[in-house]
């Protein structure tokens, strides 16, 4: 026990006196959450339309205003010909174009039919297709206080409703997934460069011709950087409930407990790759390449896993934080409680018992 | 005197390549024993066998009187080891490197106070007590690595190269501690490439291709070989490689 103390002291000793390393360890998940919260906001908010009415009629005015009222947009140009939306949309001033018919509120009131062109800019797809959902909303609504029973009757209009996040907050998808990098982060990429760092500066050697139980350094290692994952786990839950308004709809107990499981993974993963490297770089380059774009890319935190091909999604059942990622998501956001993320439980679970096998066997007492 | 290593036809092979072939000799207590050969002879993988690192393919060994196959944890508690990269923990200061390694060999917190004091005012490293051990200079890192690696007392100390890198007056005064220490009863197996520290050991052995082709004391092996120094002992004895040193 002595032993195991003494070794933990120092493990903490190395961290703290690298004091850059642990202030980016403690910032990182704060920058994540920033960049992710407010600069790559895939929330619509303010998009800048040009609008393009030749007749302004009493129609027109009032769905101007309605778009222009609402929080998704903010009526930035008046064109007058299709020659001001081109230049609008070139110069980066509009990313979405509403074009008035001619003699649009007349078509209406007499014809029951008139049209409004959308045009988005689409270089960001995922965008263009959210705020022309809502364009869409705006119009519809419209049309349905402009005559509830008459025109419509014999239309079905689907009343949209979305759950757990009505406000389509992104916050709500990237919490789960900024947890799920920033464990994978700490608790493999720092713990196997850790490891490796004895075997590169000669000390491991030392290690292994005393009697220190092979466990007991391992444990060492282990112990502060699973400090560190917790207290970066508590940041991002005060600055996801208190700064980005994302509340834990269930039991905070639950989520800890998957939380700490996915940790145990991740520490095992960071072991099993300091056994197979002997240098820090080598050690960098896995945990960087082989699991920081797997969790980018395959884990659900970017893009949707149901939209991926095939072979991809079969890949993603082997990215501990799509599963991780999945349960976070089923307690924070829907609020369901442990019974609800069995299934991701369960694979974590054997996920990490598979890893800690296989590491606690390859970690070589002895030297070749 | 007792025998302290007792090795029988160690032999240590990798794949068809034989790094240690055949070696057998013993070591006294309290004695100097002197390791030596050029590069890629075998020496550094011989004294990792005796110390656990590393399993023998063929024969056997006691060290402190466990066998080297079956007691490693024992034979582990009872040496020290000082390796030719420097060993010590560079970003924690003097005294916890002291402590941490004490611990490590399961010393008492008092035990490990007292020891610390009285080193560091036998070193005359009072002022560097509280110093990151990466701002020393190399002499002073190398007597703390060589102070750290006797510092629970053990019944042998293997020293690989631990000199690599230092002036002669620098490595003399590393000498005396090494010369301390046998007269407090530690038996000190080091291995070294400079041949004037090999005068310095009571007996030593010369590895050349995985075999150890003499062995006696300094000046036994000077009259027999006709030699002026050791220098020229080894010149003779290295001449004889066929292996390429890396």
């Amino acid at each position: 026990m002595k032993q195991l103390f003494s070794f933990i002291r120092k493990e903490f000793h190395h961290i703290l006196r690298d004091k850059t390393t642990v202030m980016i360890l403690l910032l990182m998940p704060v920058i994540q959450i920033v960049l992710f919260g407010f600069a790559l906001s895939q929330e619509v908010k303010d998009t800048k339309v040009v609008v393009l009415a030749n007749t302004s009629d009493d129609a027109t005015r009032r769905i101007i205003d309605r778009v222009d009222a609402s929080e998704y947009f903010d009526v930035a140009v008046v064109a007058h010909n299709s020659n001001d939306i081109d230049a609008a949309f070139r110069d980066g001033k509009a990313k979405l174009a509403m074009v008035f018919e001619d003699h649009f509120s007349e078509n209406l009131k007499h014809t029951g039919k008139a049209h409004i062109q959308l045009i988005a800019d689409a270089t960001d797809p995922n965008a263009a297709t959210s705020f022309l959902f809502y364009a869409s909303n705006i119009i519809t609504n419209y049309q349905q206080d402009l005559s509830p029973t008459q025109t419509n009757s014999g239309l079905i209009t689907p009343e949209v409703k979305m759950l757990y996040n009505p406000q389509m907050k992104s916050a709500f998808n990237f919490v789960p997934g900024v947890l799920g990098m920033i464990m994978i982060l700490i608790c493999a990429m720092m713990t196997s460069i850790a490891i490796v760092r004895e075997k590169e500066m000669g000390t491991m050697e030392i290690l292994l011709v005393s009697p220190m139980k092979p466990i007991y350094t391992i444990l060492s290692k282990i112990a502060p950087y699973f400090v560190l994952s917790v207290i970066n786990f508590a940041t991002i839950m005060l600055l996801s409930v208190f700064v980005l308004k994302v509340p834990i709809a269930g039991s905070f107990i639950s989520l800890l407990t998957v939380s700490l499981l996915y940790i145990f993974v991740a520490l095992s993963l960071g072991l099993l790759i300091s056994t197979l490297t002997s240098s820090q770089l080598a050690a960098m380059m896995i945990s960087g390449m082989g699991l920081m774009i797997p969790v980018m890319l395959l884990s659900g935190m970017i893009f949707p896993i149901e939209n991926m091909p095939a072979f991809l999604r079969f890949i993603s059942n082997f990215v501990p934080a799509r599963w991780y990622i999945d349960a976070v998501k089923t307690i924070m956001i829907k609020g369901l409680g442990l019974g609800a993320v069995l299934k991701d439980v369960g694979v974590l679970v054997l996920m990490g018992t598979v890893l800690v096998t296989i590491s606690l066997k390859k970690f070589k007492v002895r030297l070749g | 005197m007792d025998t302290v290593i007792k090795v029988e036809n160690l032999t240590k092979r990798f794949g068809d390549f034989t790094a240690v072939d055949n070696i057998t000799f013993e070591v006294k207590r309290g004695e100097i024993f002197g390791f030596l050969g050029a590069n890629g002879a075998g020496k550094t993988t011989a004294m990792r066998m005796l110390c656990g690192l590393s399993i023998p393919t063929e024969g056997k060994g006691t060290v402190a009187g466990y066998d080297i196959f079956r007691q490693p944890e024992l034979v582990k508690k009872s040496i020290g080891y000082m390796s030719q990269k420097f060993s010590m923990y560079e970003d924690l200061k003097v005294w916890e490197n002291l402590e941490l390694f004490g611990g490590i060999y399961g010393m008492h917190d008092k035990e490990i106070k007292i020891k610390t004091d009285e080193l560091m005012g036998r070193l005359n490293f009072e002022e560097e007590r509280d110093q990151l051990v990466k701002s020393l200079p190399l002499g002073f890192k190398q007597k703390l690595a060589f102070s750290v690696s006797i510092f629970h007392h053990p019944q042998v100390v293997f020293l690989d190269e631990p000199t690599g890198g230092v002036d002669p007056i620098t490595r003399r005064r590393f000498w005396e501690m090494i010369y301390d220490a046998t007269a407090s009863g530690i038996t000190v197996f080091v291995t070294t490439h400079y041949m004037d520290e090999a005068e310095y050991c009571d007996r030593v052995s010369i590895m050349v291709d995985g075999r150890i082709e003499a062995l006696d004391s300094p000046m036994n092996l000077k009259r027999t070989y006709n030699a002026k120094n050791m220098d020229e002992v080894f010149q003779q004895l290295a001449r004889k490689s066929t292996r390429k040193a890396d």
